[in-house]
């Protein structure tokens, strides 16, 4: 590349991130720090049952004995746990019935954003459980869903009418001991979204949640549960910008997927938060754990993300195929650029009989930042005529940015059928020729090589999201290129 | 396990009895090195299933001993030896009995001038300085608590040197057997091969016992490959199905340099290879390739490492696994592209064949990469025997055995028929289809 075309790709690569903002809304908060106390109060502001807080103490106490993780590829400051707000809610919320009702201040977020809940109920048919920092503020056909026998509710209101349904549920895939950070999620989550469809259901329409990370120095604890019943499905979306802000934040959030006989879900996400200045400061810290588990015969759980925020983001999300015939797949996009660091993949564990999983994993580093794709395909001894097919691609964009694999492959029978294949390469001198030749300025062409790299996993996203992808893609990856 | 005593505390405890018994090849030098790897050995833990280095490979089978150091000569019939030399291969042979050199059993070619062939102990009298220049330099050594335990016990090993412009054109065999009667004992080959600028030699490095007794090697090879040197090197790994072997080979390449290994291990209760090639400097070519044939309750793990710490480079990675019964394969490639080794490739493919149920493998190609104008891939895939290849043989009315000795050899044939020596590729063919088809 000519040196006017690097500036280029520099000038563009320091754009600053353009949905920052901070929403002034008064917000009711507990004071900073972790012990018993706070745990018990969180439960009491959200006016649990008895054997919620007896859950979430007991993940407490478990959680002391543990120790942060040190083994990802990626470095941040020592996180102080005694210095972040455990709760926080947006003040005056009694229970809304329209979107009348809704701060206005809120609504124009929303707006800025680009994702007006009018336009999208009017439009897209997308009902949307916003999440406003800790507590969710509206919920939008939630009646038509009701009619279905669905239930798409705030885990909070979850807690309360579905007691059965979150005791039965709540940590069987993500236990209460799992790993460091699930355990401090099952101690202090605020709120999340649950969701359950009934047997023989279809979901008539994709189910949405918009995260937020608003209040400084709150650290958003989400918990999302979402079970389909046999012969169910569900698409759901979960979508994140966040706000400007100069000390790291910490984001620590559980997901646990469960299908039963011949029921489906696909999870989607866009995440887009900040991710830090050009010079890597500040951005969220975005340790999460997701994880389905296909309980039942022939059914499927399908996750595709696309990471472009985050100073760090660590997470795998897993698919536990126990049922004969389950599918398992991942679709991955992560963008790491200027500081940004990600060491994300995933796991797929195959327990049942002609079990299969499909992994696409398409790294981008540029400028200074680190990609790491990191996954296990576990073929368990009874695990018949497994098959599995994995791809991580990594594209380097830029001479201080690093891209790494791990990928473990642990085959414990013989009629298991596994591939992985990796590459890493930068942007083909011949195809920008190429695009330059027919009078495509290299910043476009750029980003039309990198549109067509991660095609692929873009269009598993549905419709209505990979609109929204591409915008957001555009800002923190195209944006940087091109 | 009465009286074993811990396997750390009996390394430190016989030391000094190993070094008396060196009497005056005890030079200063020498007692300096052991000395300070004991100390390493000694502050070195332990490896355990939670060192991600060691997460697949339990040592403590290893533990449950007290391997015995051996300091008197044993012998062995030259007979014996001939069984294990590869059929109308004209060869240089240098036999190695319990670690320690045989000139009964060796044998020479004629050879250009300057070029030595020998044991360390040997070079360590004659050419001190040589020794001194290339023994022990790489500093990973110091951190891995078997290599520090071979630098403790540094006696001898093979030592090859040819210098500037030689080439050596038959290949050197060395032969390393362990023969013991009930004794379980340790030996610790430390083998030093160095190609001057623009020389050429090939190596194969050939590890055998006289019986299937339980004894543990420890070996360590270390090879600098200097300026337009070309190196080709085979190991052949063929202890008795109840030794340990654990071994380290440290390759160091300069300009333009040409190293290539292929590492074929078949024996060993318990095997743990570790492979790393450094690159030293601009324009060099790498290649690892390596087959692992194991059965029963083997346990077979190889880690390799190609360091791309300067531009202009290739590397090439193969290896091949074929396991049967109750086996246990590993294998760890890492590939790390260092910021500005500009203009690197570097492939790597890992291709693994189960043929029973509880055989299980363990592989994780790693690629880790700080600069943006390189080519690197890895591939890796873990499947069973075609059923339909299979079935296509046997319609034509190959007995099914047969027919699966040869898919087995069609299989491994990437990597072995990239081994230079044609004796030594017949006989892994032989040895695959006799094998398979019993």
């Amino acid at each position: 590349m000519s040196s006017t075309e690097v500036k280029k790709i520099e000038e563009l690569t320091n754009q600053d991130y353009k949905y920052g903002f901070v929403t002034d809304i008064e917000t009711d908060s507990l004071p900073k720090g972790l012990n018993e106390d706070i745990i018990s109060q969180i439960s009491a502001k959200k006016d649990e049952p008895e054997f919620m807080l007896e859950w979430r103490l007991k993940a407490y106490r478990h959680w002391l004995t543990m120790k942060e993780p040190h083994w990802p590829n990626v470095k941040y400051p020592e996180i102080d746990y005694q210095e972040i707000v455990y709760y926080s809610a947006p003040k005056n919320l009694p229970k809304l019935n329209s979107l009348d009702e809704v701060d206005p201040e809120l609504l124009k977020t929303y707006e800025k954003l680009g994702i007006s809940l009018e336009e999208q109920k009017k439009l897209t048919g997308v009902a949307v459980d916003a999440v406003f920092d800790s507590v969710s503020v509206a919920t939008t056909f939630k009646k038509s869903l009701e009619e279905l026998g669905i239930i798409f509710s705030p885990f909070s209101e979850a807690v309360k009418e579905h007691p059965d349904l979150i005791k039965k549920y709540l940590g069987s895939v993500v236990p209460y001991t799992d790993n460091f950070f699930a355990t401090l999620n099952s101690a202090v989550f605020s709120d999340g979204s649950f969701v359950y469809i009934p047997k023989g259901v279809r979901c008539p329409m994709e189910l949405s949640t918009y995260f937020r990370i608003n209040a400084a120095n709150t650290g958003q604890f989400e918990r999302t549960l979402i079970i389909a019943d046999e012969g169910a499905y569900v698409s759901y979306l979960e979508g994140c910008t966040a706000p400007m802000r100069d000390e790291n934040q910490l984001h620590a959030a559980v997901v646990e997927l469960i299908t039963l006989d011949n029921a489906q879900i696909k999870y989607s996400t866009v995440q887009n938060w900040y991710p830090g200045d050009k010079d890597g400061k500040g951005g969220i810290f975005n340790f999460v754990t997701k994880r389905g588990a296909c309980r039942g015969v022939n059914s499927k759980i399908s996750w595709t993300q696309v990471e472009t925020g985050s100073a760090i983001t660590w997470k795998y999300p897993s698919c536990i195929l126990q049922g004969d015939n389950s599918v398992g797949e991942f679709y991955s996009v992560a963008v790491t650029n200027n500081y940004q660091q990600a060491d994300t993949g995933t796991k797929m564990i195959h327990l049942g009989n002609n079990t299969k999983s499909t992994i696409i994993s398409k790294g981008i580093s540029a400028g200074h930042g680190q990609n790491s794709y990191r996954g296990l395909v576990k073929v368990s001894k009874k695990a018949k005529n497994a098959r599995n097919f994995s791809q991580c691609d990594s594209l380097l964009i830029g001479d201080k940015c690093g891209a790494h694999t791990f990928p473990y492959l642990e085959i414990n029978n013989s009629s298991a059928h596994v591939e992985h294949e990796a590459t890493t390469s930068k942007i083909g001198e011949d195809q920008l020729f190429y695009l330059n030749q027919r009078g495509i300025d290299t910043e476009n062409a750029i980003g039309l090589i990198v549109n067509g790299y991660i095609k692929e996993v873009l269009a598993e996203l549905p419709m209505e999201f990979a609109v929204e992808a591409q915008k957001l893609l555009s800002i923190s990856l195209e944006g940087s290129v091109g | 396990m009465k009286d074993v005593i811990n396997f750390k505390e009996w390394f430190l405890q016989k030391h000094n009895t190993f070094e008396d018994s060196l009497n005056g090849e005890n030079t200063y030098l020498m007692h300096q090195i052991r000395k300070e790897a004991l100390e390493n050995f000694n502050e070195l833990p332990l490896p355990t299933l939670k060192d991600e280095d060691w997460r697949y490979t339990n040592i403590s089978p290893l533990l449950k001993y007290n391997f015995n150091i051996v300091t008197k000569d044993a012998k062995i019939s030259n007979d014996t030896i001939q069984n294990y030399r590869f059929n109308n291969l004209k060869s240089h042979l240098i036999v190695f009995v319990n670690g320690q050199f045989s000139a009964e059993n060796s044998k020479l070619l004629n050879l250009p001038n300057g070029v030595v062939i020998g044991s360390l102990s040997d070079a360590i009298k004659n050419n001190p300085e040589i020794v001194e220049k290339y023994f022990n330099k790489n500093t990973t050594n110091n951190h891995q608590i078997f290599a520090a335990l071979s630098t403790a016990y540094t006696k001898d090993g093979a030592f090859i040197y040819v210098p500037e412009g030689k080439i050596v054109e038959d290949p050197i065999h060395i032969i390393f057997i362990t023969s013991s009667k009930d004794e379980k004992i340790i030996t610790q080959p430390r083998n030093l091969f160095i190609a001057g600028k623009n020389s050429q030699l090939t190596i194969i490095e050939h590890y055998i016992s006289d019986k299937e007794n339980i004894y543990f090697t420890n070996a360590v090879t270390e090879i600098i490959v200097n300026e337009n040197a070309v190196v080709d090197h085979v190991k052949l790994q063929e202890e008795s199905k109840n030794a340990f072997h654990i071994a380290r080979m440290e390759v160091g390449q300069e300009r333009n340099s040409n190293f290539t290994s292929h590492s074929i291990s078949l024996g060993g209760a318990l095997t743990r290879n570790n492979i790393n090639a450094l690159f030293n400097d601009e324009g060099s070519e790498c290649t690892l390739n390596g087959l692992f044939l194991i059965e029963g309750e083997q346990l077979f793990d190889v880690h390799t490492l190609i360091d791309h710490a300067k531009p202009l480079c290739n590397s090439h990675e193969h290896y091949i696994g074929i396991l049967d019964n109750k086996a246990r394969g590993v294998f760890n490639g890492k590939v790390l592209v260092r910021p500005d080794a500009q203009k690197t490739n570097a492939f790597q493919k890992n291709k693994n064949i189960i043929l029973s149920d509880q055989a299980l493998i363990n592989t994780k190609p790693e690629l880790e990469i700080f600069a943006d104008d390189v080519k690197c891939s890895h591939g890796a895939t873990i499947g069973q025997m075609d059923e339909e290849a299979k079935f296509y043989l046997r319609s034509r009315g190959i007995a099914d055995k047969t027919a699966t000795a040869i898919l087995i050899r069609a299989f491994s044939s990437d990597v072995i028929k990239s081994i230079k020596i044609k004796q030594i590729r017949n006989y892994l063919d032989e040895l695959l289809s006799k094998r398979f088809s019993q």
